[in-house]
């Protein structure tokens, strides 16, 4: 590793309990206690006021390259993922060509480390083309320069109970996880929003719970039988919550995730027929966030996903039918996660880098990410304002989407700095540098 | 009123503004010279998406009656993937000078996009997006439901609602946009509702809508309804599990010979019966019952141009369009 420099943060507290320093040298943590003193080549970073995390991991996030670089690329979601605080980001299969091959993984991993801002781990496809009829070669992604852990069709659901059984078996063989978009395909054809009182009145084709629900049910059933490990994507909904919670009291080897976006907006906004507010799973009532928060603040859902989504703008500003499903998440995820979790007393700093950090980085397979805060440890390290507030201005972000759903919204929390690999790569709430070990040319 | 988008969101005044005028506009109907100048040198824009030969000439009509301009824009094809989007067709039309759009879209919501998004300052009437609203469709009906009960009253139905009216709605209330609308605005106009259909073919969520709803036709028709809305039932349905044949559904939820004839058995001699056209005979409605002296279909297709010359010059002139002056000096 390139030399990174040395940094003394100090005054910063860790996981938001006392204040500490933190000193940082070559990529390692070397010192975290009060009143250290400042190495004679050291930046000093002051943090008073600020709270030292973990580097958040995001398992879920669309970079869109290869295929879609008008959507986004691996440079500009990296940079927006820097921005919000990350520094590891699990890039979705569902790019063009679709991640299903090893030649696909190890592209999106050097795309990743040329751009030098976090750390890209590819999840690669269940099955080829993401057409849910045969096996994508698995062992050979796993084997890959990318050593791909993380497996999901996501966008799509796999749902031949047959071909699911078989991956999750699969995957035991190097200990990998199959993340499922959980949408029963049949109960959703045509779906546009949550079906509820608000599609009925707006005449929009309905996206059951049931077809969340029903799916996760199977498949917690076909983990028990295989003894595998399955990942469960953006829960949306109460009674995914409940079969999750009925799931665990068994001990079955499951884990789930929820979306800032499910974690604090509902139906309710598709009223404006607005397609910044499509997306899939659907928003859902204020029943189902409710439960979802709960579900997070007790471990039933082990962790946050932000399916970042981003799209280009025509596909988002036409007739709601017609226009794609997502929403940008990643500069938005911290501030989102505190406003629903932390100042809603749900939740505290330390729970915040459970669901956002360690728990994401051990699900994943991060060695290097989710660490605790102490000497030794890599210097994966942000620090957060939490009395910051700011409005959410799309067209101020470094993702090329420009639908967010928070857009206007006045939301706390900022992300003052990021330390990725022992590198600041934002400081003082801005990008600063790629990592030094970046390559900018193959 | 700067848009008409839905009937949900037009209040008891609007409401009776609209039916009073479009009563002024019937006289005009039935004048020889069948025209007003109100609406000279304005653009009436006919948007549509979708084929409704039915919609699209009765707006036609209530435009060229006013004396304003129509143009007929057919834009089959709406999506992004297909050619132009919704974004373009509305600048374009803001660039030839439309003073109102009349939109008819497959997709929900698309007039309320069309309102909502600052591509194009023009007055947007929906004429059905999807199987959300039919606001004029609504109008009509209720136009037509007023003058009715308003006879069997003895008033003029000028000023008056629909306080204690009892409107029977039966069909596919999921996929029907004038249910939603007749719903609404007959909700607001006083009157009460049972919507009556098979149970796959009501919308999850229907428990929250301010009616009865029911299974059952025979039932609701022995609680003395004094409107019968049949609605179109279409056959594809079928394939779709919503129900399992035509004939039965035509037992169990049309209006056929032997409901007909127990409207009479029940002493229903005012009740009348309705449909939004184009109707299945034989299927949700006997050619009997929509021959019948009960049946207002004609009276409907009539009275909706009237309703949409009252709609166009309650948006294109009169007070609203000096509150839009005024709207638009502000900015």
């Amino acid at each position: 590793m390139s030399t990174t420099g040395t940094y003394l943060i100090r005054g910063a507290a860790v996981l938001g309990a006392e204040p500490a320093d933190i000193r940082i040298e070559n990529g390692v943590i070397t010192a975290v206690a009060p009143g250290l003193p400042v190495p004679g080549d050291a930046q000093l970073i002051e943090a008073e006021g600020l709270i030292a995390l973990p580097g958040m991991v995001d398992l879920h996030t669309h970079l869109r390259e290869p295929g879609r670089e008008d959507a986004e690329t691996v440079e500009t979601g990296t940079r927006a993922a820097a921005l919000g605080g990350f520094t590891a980001v699990h890039a979705m299969a569902n790019s063009m060509p679709v991640a299903d091959t090893a030649g696909v993984v190890e592209q999106v991993l050097s795309l990743g480390e040329r751009a030098g801002w976090v750390d890209v781990r590819p999840v690669g496809a269940v099955t080829v083309g993401l057409a849910g009829e045969k096996l994508a070669e698995l062992g050979a992604m796993a084997d890959s320069r990318a050593r791909v852990r993380v497996f999901s069709d996501d966008g799509k659901c796999v749902w031949d109970p047959v071909l699911m059984r078989r991956a999750l078996e699969y995957v035991k063989a190097f200990d990998g996880v199959i993340a499922q978009h959980a949408q029963e395909p049949r109960l959703t054809e045509g779906a546009q929003m949550n079906e509820g009182e608000v599609s009925a009145v707006l005449g929009l084709a309905g996206w059951p719970a049931v077809a969340e629900e029903s799916i996760i049910a199977r498949d917690v059933l076909l983990a028990r039988h295989t003894g595998s490990r399955l990942h469960v994507c953006h829960v949306s909904t109460a009674g995914s919550v409940e079969i999750l919670r009925w799931a665990k009291e068994l001990g079955i080897r499951v884990t789930a995730e929820v979306t800032p976006h499910h974690l604090l907006l509902t139906d309710e906004l598709v009223r404006t027929y607005d397609p910044v507010y499509k997306v899939n799973p659907p928003l859902r009532t204020a029943a189902d966030v409710q439960a979802v928060r709960l579900g997070l603040a007790d471990g039933t859902i082990d962790i946050v996903g932000t399916d970042h989504a981003p799209h280009p703008s025509e596909h988002k500003e036409g007739e709601w039918a017609g226009a794609a499903m997502g929403m940008t998440g990643l500069e938005t995820a911290l501030s989102v996660v505190q406003h629903a979790m932390i100042d809603t007393g749900l939740m505290d700093w330390a729970g915040f880098a459970r669901v956002t950090s360690r728990t994401p980085a051990l699900i994943g397979q991060l060695p290097d990410q989710g660490r605790p805060i102490a000497a030794g440890e890599p210097a994966n390290v942000i620090l957060v304002n939490p009395t910051a507030s700011r409005r959410v201005d799309p067209s101020k972000m470094a993702t090329k989407g420009r639908n967010s759903p928070f857009a206007g919204l006045d939301l706390p929390g900022g992300v003052e700095a990021v330390f990725y690999a022992g590198h600041p790569t934002v400081l003082n709430g801005r990008l600063n540098t790629p990592h030094p070990a970046a390559s900018k040319e193959f | 009123m700067r848009h008409l988008l839905s009937t949900a969101d037009l209040s008891h005044r609007d409401a009776l503004a609209i039916l009073d005028t479009a009563e002024q506009m019937a006289a005009v109907g039935e004048r020889e010279v069948k025209k007003l100048p109100a609406l000279r040198g304005r653009t009436v824009v006919n948007l549509f998406f979708e084929d409704s030969t039915r919609t699209r000439i009765s707006f036609e009509a209530a435009a060229k009656r006013l004396s304003a301009d129509v143009i007929n824009f057919s834009a089959k094809g709406s999506s992004v993937s297909k050619g132009e989007s919704l974004k373009d067709t509305a600048q374009t039309l803001a660039a030839m000078g439309a003073d109102a759009v009349v939109i008819r879209h497959g997709s929900s919501g698309a007039p309320a996009r069309l309102a909502s998004s600052g591509w194009i300052d023009a007055a947007v009437l929906n004429a059905g997006d999807g199987t959300h609203e039919h606001p004029t469709q609504a109008l009509l009906d209720a136009f037509t439901m007023r003058r009715h009960w308003a006879r069997l009253h003895g008033t003029e139905s000028t000023g008056t609602d629909l306080a204690g009216m009892k409107v029977l709605i039966a069909g596919d209330v999921l996929h029907s946009r004038v249910a939603r609308s007749d719903l609404w605005l007959l909700r607001t106009l006083g009157a009460e509702v049972t919507l009556v259909a098979p149970p796959t073919l009501l919308p999850f969520g229907v428990g929250s809508w301010p009616c009865t709803v029911s299974y059952d036709l025979d039932d609701a028709l022995a609680a003395r309804p004094d409107a019968v809305m049949m609605l179109r039932v279409q056959g594809e349905r079928m394939d779709s599990a919503f129900f399992p044949s035509v004939r039965e559904y035509s037992r169990r939820w049309g209006l056929d010979d032997v409901r007909l004839d127990r409207l009479d058995t029940l002493g229903l001699k005012d009740t009348i019966i309705m449909h939004p056209g184009p109707m299945n005979r034989g299927l949700e409605i006997s050619a009997r019952a929509a021959d019948s002296p009960r049946s207002t279909v004609l009276d409907q297709v009539r009275n909706g141009v009237s309703v949409r010359m009252a709609s166009l010059y309650l948006l294109l002139s009169g007070e609203n369009s000096t509150d839009r002056t005024a709207q638009e000096q502000k900015r």
